[in-house]
């Protein structure tokens, strides 16, 4: 039997992951683990920017109302403040880390205007924001000196006696399994967006780390809510940065009508993207849309700016939509985007689990509510994952290594022996198609009881063929087909919550929208749900809301 | 349309050779070839195996070679390809050993990265600690100088693309200089002469033939060859004389003066002559070129108007060496 230990094991090296790794003191034992290299993590992937009220004419209290705002009042006002409060020390200290920001005239870090917020606060660099924070956080765990399990894949996290001690993870490029012992376990995994047909996510976004802590008996909190961007590209979901939209970037329909000022008059393009979403998903319904998407406009913007402020974009729609934005409008439509729901999580990255923590996208904590303000979420992994890393360190200065049963390490391998030895059953890729197919239509920016209904029911059939896939591969060398199909059933499980939570949610609130339950529902609704793991499916209950000092008012834009 | 594509396949598990298999499908006009092998992997066999995440060409997960060019698979549209050469093979990166199919083993690119400290390296009791007030002042004039550098994904296509990282096993590689330059650039660093001078040794900087391959297979447009190039400006300037490179020029600069070209067999016998042991050192690495062709003769006649080439260096006072 394998077994390795870490005073913090980490799972995920984005951002989240990072830097949680940084601020654990250099005394303790600290091991990484993560499906991919860390610079692959999909954090990379984010173009657009990282909010802070930097300037002295913009506030943190400012900030905090927008994400209050733009979280329809289901975030928790507690830990709201916190981020914005903390925000600009991250960001300057990220800077000094090495990240190249973009400068404005006065040579301090430029910030450009991002969509819900009342003032230009999104810090970024270029178009590649996500990409020069991963890469400078990459570089300071290297000079850190961090134990890195790198392709190393989780496959449970062990619970024993209500605590976490440790997890068990597949050595991808060998094909052993191996255990982890820790006296705490910070899930930084990241986002779910894959279990959606159409998503602006990397193809690892498949939310293991949550479905494995969900498993191991961690509540997961708000997962029915799900943010569809509103300009991704029509051939593979991939996205178009809300900053062209900040840069100046209109969206029209088919008669060339700038379609926004009926739905959002005041903020236009720059409304919440749930909004803007839906004001796209009812132009393309009602006919208005081109192809089953609707067009968005940089040409006004002309080449230098393109060229200048959004060359990746620029990029990207001539290789993926074979249109240069410079003289055609690009295609676009609303995709799955970002995962507001997740592991339950308090401010300093604690679940109900002792032992196990969350920051980053996997986590909820709730900073986002019913609907996440773009260049907020980069915010949240550096601000919750260096208040999680502070907080498991202090958590094991008093605790003794604690040693799982073999048994579980036995549990893992037997259910991996049973993928790799059948030749029969469903592949785990038509399978994905069939199910994110279903969360599109019936899950997906317009919601009704009858489709919910339907969704739950056929999820969980899936849910029981997903048990038993056929693995064609059959190498023990980097099987990716094997973690296909684990990933697979990660993604199954969080379906269910989704819909499960989506169908019992019966009000309008930022991005879950029930064609059959107008308007918000502030009376029986303000309330997060929970969502705890059992054999028949998901059971549900409710959380309150932490409010401070935003009072609930109707949200417009 | 229907396509078909011939995938390089190795497992060590079974112990065979890598050999070609062929796959056909049918795939829309417009689709990357990362998209048609992910549609063979769901479709036909789940064994093909490869990396791959973002498909929108920021992970650097999925280089490998296409018709031999080294570059992202999914930035790489099908038809460009048919179109250009008529098929499409893909095979992994080169200069690493293969882990599977088309994924290689990385280690050794990672540890090269790691081996020219790819951080910010501050002055003592400048580490910024939290909370942060002030971040530091910088023109956009400084940023842009690093755009280049500062886009690198690490995918590794420019150094399975390298010809000396073909033959010589210790070149650090574009990448991993590029990188160097970028933190050598980087007006936070205080660490620029330590840097500069260690990347001076043999596997730096001067070590690269300036052939453009690594510029012509990045997709990020990184141009690592310019970044070393501006390496061995900086290190010039700083006063670093005495080393392989700058003797490199020197006899660089005598060579054509007597032959009135660049003789690319003679540099290397003539820069190694004063060290022996140096010559030493290079003798495999002439061996591996020379058993792939790539070994220039050393031996061959001036051009036949060599004096006007000489006329033009003197007359320009740089005809000899100091
Ligand atoms: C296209 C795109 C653009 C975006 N743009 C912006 C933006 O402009 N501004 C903004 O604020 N936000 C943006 N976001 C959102 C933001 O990028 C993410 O929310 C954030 O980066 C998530 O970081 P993370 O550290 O939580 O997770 P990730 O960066 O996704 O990292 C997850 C880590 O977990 C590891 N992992 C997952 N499963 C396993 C497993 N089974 N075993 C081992 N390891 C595992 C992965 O390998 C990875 O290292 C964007 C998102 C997308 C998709
Ligand atoms: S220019 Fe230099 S680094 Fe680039 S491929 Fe050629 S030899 Fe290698
Ligand atoms: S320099 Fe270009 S080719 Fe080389 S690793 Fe970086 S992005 Fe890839
Ligand atoms: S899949 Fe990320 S670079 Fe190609």
């Amino acid at each position: 039997m394998q077994w390795v230990s870490h005073d913090v094991l980490i799972i995920g090296a984005g951002l989240a992951g990072m830097r949680a790794a940084l601020e654990l003191p250099a005394h303790l034992d600290v091991g990484v683990l993560s499906k991919v290299h860390p610079v692959r993590s999909h954090s990379g992937a984010a173009q657009g920017g990282i909010n802070a009220a930097l300037r002295e004419e913009d506030s943190w209290e400012d900030h905090a109302f927008d994400t209050v705002k733009g979280s329809d009042y289901l975030g928790d006002q507690d830990a709201i403040e916190t981020m914005c409060k903390e925000a600009p020390s991250d960001i300057r200290q990220m800077e000094q880390w090495g990240v190249i920001f973009s400068r404005a005239d006065d040579q301090r870090i430029a910030q450009r205007p991002f969509g819900g917020a009342g003032y230009p606060r999104t810090c970024y660099a270029a178009d590649r924001t996500g990409h020069a924070l991963l890469h400078a956080m990459y570089e300071r765990v290297l000079k850190r000196n961090t134990t890195v399990y790198s392709e190393w894949f989780l496959t449970s996290v062990i619970v024993e006696e209500g605590q976490c001690v440790g997890i068990t993870a597949l050595n991808m490029s060998t094909g052993e399994l191996f255990g982890c012992r820790a006296k705490a376990v910070i899930m930084a995994t990241g986002g779910y967006g894959r279990v959606y047909l159409t998503s602006s996510n990397g193809l690892v976004n498949t939310g293991d780390g949550m479905a494995a802590a969900y498993r191991a008996g961690a509540p997961l909190m708000d997962m029915e809510f799900v943010q569809f961007h509103p300009t991704t590209l029509k051939s593979n979901g991939v996205l178009i940065t809300e900053g062209s939209r900040g840069e100046g970037g209109t969206l029209i329909n088919a008669r060339g009508d700038r379609f926004m000022s009926t739905y959002a008059p005041n903020a236009l393009e720059l409304a919440s993207r749930d909004v803007v979403s839906r004001a796209e998903q009812t132009e393309i319904n009602e006919g208005r849309g081109v192809d089953g998407c609707v067009l968005l406009d940089l040409r006004h913007l002309g080449r230098d700016k393109i060229m200048e402020r959004l060359p990746q974009i620029r990029d990207l729609a001539i290789k993926f939509a074979g249109t240069d934005p410079i003289e055609v409008p690009i295609p676009v439509r609303p995709g799955a985007h970002y995962s507001m729901g997740g592991i339950q999580s308090n401010l300093d990255g604690i679940t109900p689990v002792p032992g196990l923590y969350a920051a980053g996208e996997c986590s909820c904590v709730s900073v986002h509510g019913a609907n996440r303000l773009g260049g907020n979420s980069l915010l949240e992994t550096i601000v919750f994952g260096r208040r999680t890393g502070a907080a498991a360190g202090q958590f094991v200065l008093d605790r003794a290594m604690p040693n799982p049963g073999n048994h579980h390490l036995d549990e893992q391998h037997h259910k991996i022996a049973a993928l790799m030895d059948t030749n029969e059953g469903d592949r785990a890729g038509a399978l994905r198609q069939e199910l994110g197919t279903i969360m599109n239509q019936s899950v997906g920016v317009f919601r009704t009881q009858d489709n919910l209904t339907e969704a739950v029911a056929q999820a969980e059939v899936i849910h029981t063929r997903a048990q038993k896939l056929w693995v064609m591969d059959k190498s023990r060398v980097f099987n990716t087909d094997l973690t296909e199909a684990l990933e697979f059933q990660s993604i199954v499980d969080l379906a269910r919550t989704i819909a499960a939570g989506a169908l019992a949610r019966e009000e309008c609130r930022g991005a879950h929208f029930r064609e059959d339950h107008p308007g918000r529902d502030d009376d029986n609704w303000m309330k997060h749900t929970i969502a705890n793991h059992s054999e028949a499916g998901p059971v549900l209950t409710d959380h309150p809301v932490t409010f401070t000092r935003f009072e609930p008012q109707e949200r417009t834009y | 349309m229907r396509i078909e594509i011939q995938i390089q396949r190795f497992d060590p598990d079974n112990g065979q050779e890598p050999t070609y298999e062929s796959f056909r499908l049918e795939v829309p006009r417009h689709i990357t070839v990362l998209d048609a092998i992910i549609q063979i992997k769901d479709e036909q066999d789940g064994s093909v195996t490869f990396r791959r995440s973002c498909r929108s060409a920021i992970c650097g997960s999925c280089a490998m070679r296409i018709n031999g060019r080294s570059g992202l698979a999914c930035d790489t549209l099908v038809v460009d390809e048919l179109d250009r050469f008529g098929e499409i093979k893909v095979q992994p990166l080169a200069h690493m050993p293969v882990l599977r199919d088309l994924a290689v083993d990385m280690t050794p690119f990672w540890n090269r990265i790691e081996s020219v400290k790819p951080w910010v390296e501050r002055e003592e009791g400048t580490e910024p600690e939290w909370p942060v007030e002030k971040e530091t002042l910088m023109p956009q004039s400084f940023v842009d100088e690093l755009d280049d550098v500062s886009r690198c994904i690490m995918c590794m296509a420019c150094f399975s693309a390298c010809e000396i990282a073909e033959v010589d096993d210790d070149f650090l590689g574009p990448a991993a200089l590029a990188k160097a330059y970028r933190m050598v650039a980087d007006p936070r660093d205080c660490e620029t002469g330590e840097r500069l001078s260690k990347l001076n040794e043999h596997g730096g900087y001067w070590d690269c033939t300036r052939c453009n391959q690594c510029v012509e297979a990045c997709p990020k447009d990184v141009k690592p060859m310019e970044a070393i190039v501006s390496l061995r400006r900086e290190a010039i300037n700083s006063g670093l004389t005495d080393t392989v490179g700058s003797r490199h020029i020197t006899e660089f600069l005598n060579i054509v003066r007597q032959e009135g070209r660049l003789n690319e067999g003679r540099m290397p016998l003539k820069m190694k002559m004063s060290q022996p042991m140096e010559l030493l050192k290079i003798m495999p690495m002439a061996m591996k070129m020379l058993a792939k062709g790539k070994l220039p003769m050393p031996i061959h006649p001036p051009i036949p108007r060599v004096r006007e080439v000489r006329r033009i260096m003197d007359a320009k006072g740089k005809g000899e060496s100091k």
